[in-house]
């Protein structure tokens, strides 16, 4: 019941994720960050097999800054999205391959064109305007589709946040402890208070 | 599970023209019965006269065409000129071949004209490159039993180009009506001597 969820705007990226840290129906942890920054306009949020995840994660992290570092230039995040692509699809055909389910939002250094990429463990990538992982999918991709426009400010991408948060509070059977927020825009990465107060109950 | 061939859904179809050829794919990207994107073309442009679609797993379709856009890059340079639709063909089977026993999930299809012949040249393959030469037109995808009947049915020889369009796109719409995993819209190219026409079908969007 990992919980991923992205939503781009008209100059910038929403990536949100679950603060549960499950195994089984257990929940260890509930301040769990299932996010990382690529560099200074990339952020990558994940999911899936538990070791795989932040194995992965970090694997990605460190070549992107590496290729920067060697390079000397900014990675988009399109650039990025098809170099995680290609190793998510030389892993599939592995020996044991990553369960990890990504979902990757920037802004270009450049342009500051937001984007939003989603990948899944066999290395399927889709550029969308809003993306959900998991169970989320199921509920919150029926109301992004009603409310989303290319062209929200961050208020509105940040109401649309919360209905979708409350529609996973009210559905799903077990609490995802809230959610980490982070807001991709031409000023970097900011890590946004996403308040989580008070049960939301189906009518 | 089920057939990787199926999971993500989607649609190609080429056919042959009097001194045209089309070709022509559906735009969703699902997995299983959801439907994560519709803007997922599955035509990709190998050189200014020759196309080429991908339908199946769509992680392969994407590794595939990345490995042909290479393969066709280092052919230009090495040959200092553009590959022909019937060498790209066998390039295409060949490359399958190699992945004998562990094959990538795709059908492709091959369209283009002939640039010294002025030939019209359209193929199919399956997952493992046995190439399906054909003279009228060529199915792939979720919906290729649906586009075997339409093509059956609206198919004639020796249409010009404004026909050959109107024919290919209503096989292609009517055929992924009819199948739940493709659909979403449609990218349409037109083939002739000196020119390529692209057409983007907005279709049904449900």
């Amino acid at each position: 019941m990992e919980v991923l969820l992205g939503i781009t705007g008209k100059d910038y990226v929403i990536i949100a994720s679950s603060k549960a840290a499950m195994r089984g129906p257990t929940v260890l942890k509930a301040t769990d960050n299932k996010t990382r920054n690529l560099n200074k306009n990339s952020v990558m949020a994940y999911s899936g097999e538990s070791g795989d995840t932040v194995q992965f994660a970090e694997l990605i992290q460190a070549n992107v800054q590496l290729y920067s570092m060697r390079n000397g230039v900014a990675l988009s995040p399109p650039a990025v999205s098809s170099f995680v692509r290609s190793e998510l699809a030389k892993s599939i055909r592995s020996k044991r391959p990553y369960n990890v389910n990504l979902l990757l939002g920037g802004v270009d250094p450049k342009t500051g064109e937001p984007s939003l990429h989603w990948l899944d463990y066999l290395g399927t990538e889709a550029k969308i305007p809003y993306a959900a992982h998991g169970y989320a999918q199921y509920y919150c991709l029926s109301l992004l589709d009603k409310h989303h426009h290319p062209d929200i400010d961050l208020a509105r991408g940040l109401t649309i946040l919360r209905m979708c948060s409350d529609e996973l509070k009210r559905r799903l059977p077990i609490d995802s402890k809230g959610l980490y927020v982070k807001i991709v825009s031409k000023e970097g990465i900011k890590e946004h208070v996403f308040e989580d107060e008070g049960q939301v109950l189906p009518a | 599970m089920g057939s990787p061939f199926s999971m993500n859904g989607g649609a190609c179809v080429a056919m042959v023209g009097k001194d045209c050829v089309g070709i022509a794919c559906d735009l969703r990207l699902g997995m299983q019965a959801l439907t994560v994107s519709n803007n997922f073309p599955k035509i990709f442009g190998i050189n200014d006269s020759v196309y080429l679609g991908l339908t199946g797993l769509a992680t392969d379709v994407a590794t595939v065409s990345d490995l042909f856009r290479f393969k066709v890059n280092m052919y230009r340079l090495r040959e200092e000129r553009n590959i022909s639709p019937d060498t790209f063909a066998n390039l295409v089977s060949t490359s399958l071949y190699e992945r004998r026993f562990g094959p990538y999930f795709v059908s492709p299809v091959v369209a283009g004209i002939n640039q010294t012949s002025g030939k019209p040249f359209i193929c199919g393959f399956d997952s493992i490159g046995c190439i399906d030469f054909a003279k009228d037109f060529i199915v792939s995808g979720t919906a290729s039993d649906q586009l075997f009947g339409m093509c059956e049915g609206l198919y004639e020889p020796d249409l010009g180009p404004d026909e050959l369009f109107e024919t290919l796109s209503q096989a292609l719409l009517s055929a992924v009506d009819r199948d739940a995993l493709s659909g979403w819209g449609a990218h349409v190219y037109i083939i002739e001597k000196d020119k390529v026409t692209k057409r983007l079908l907005k279709g049904r969007q449900d």
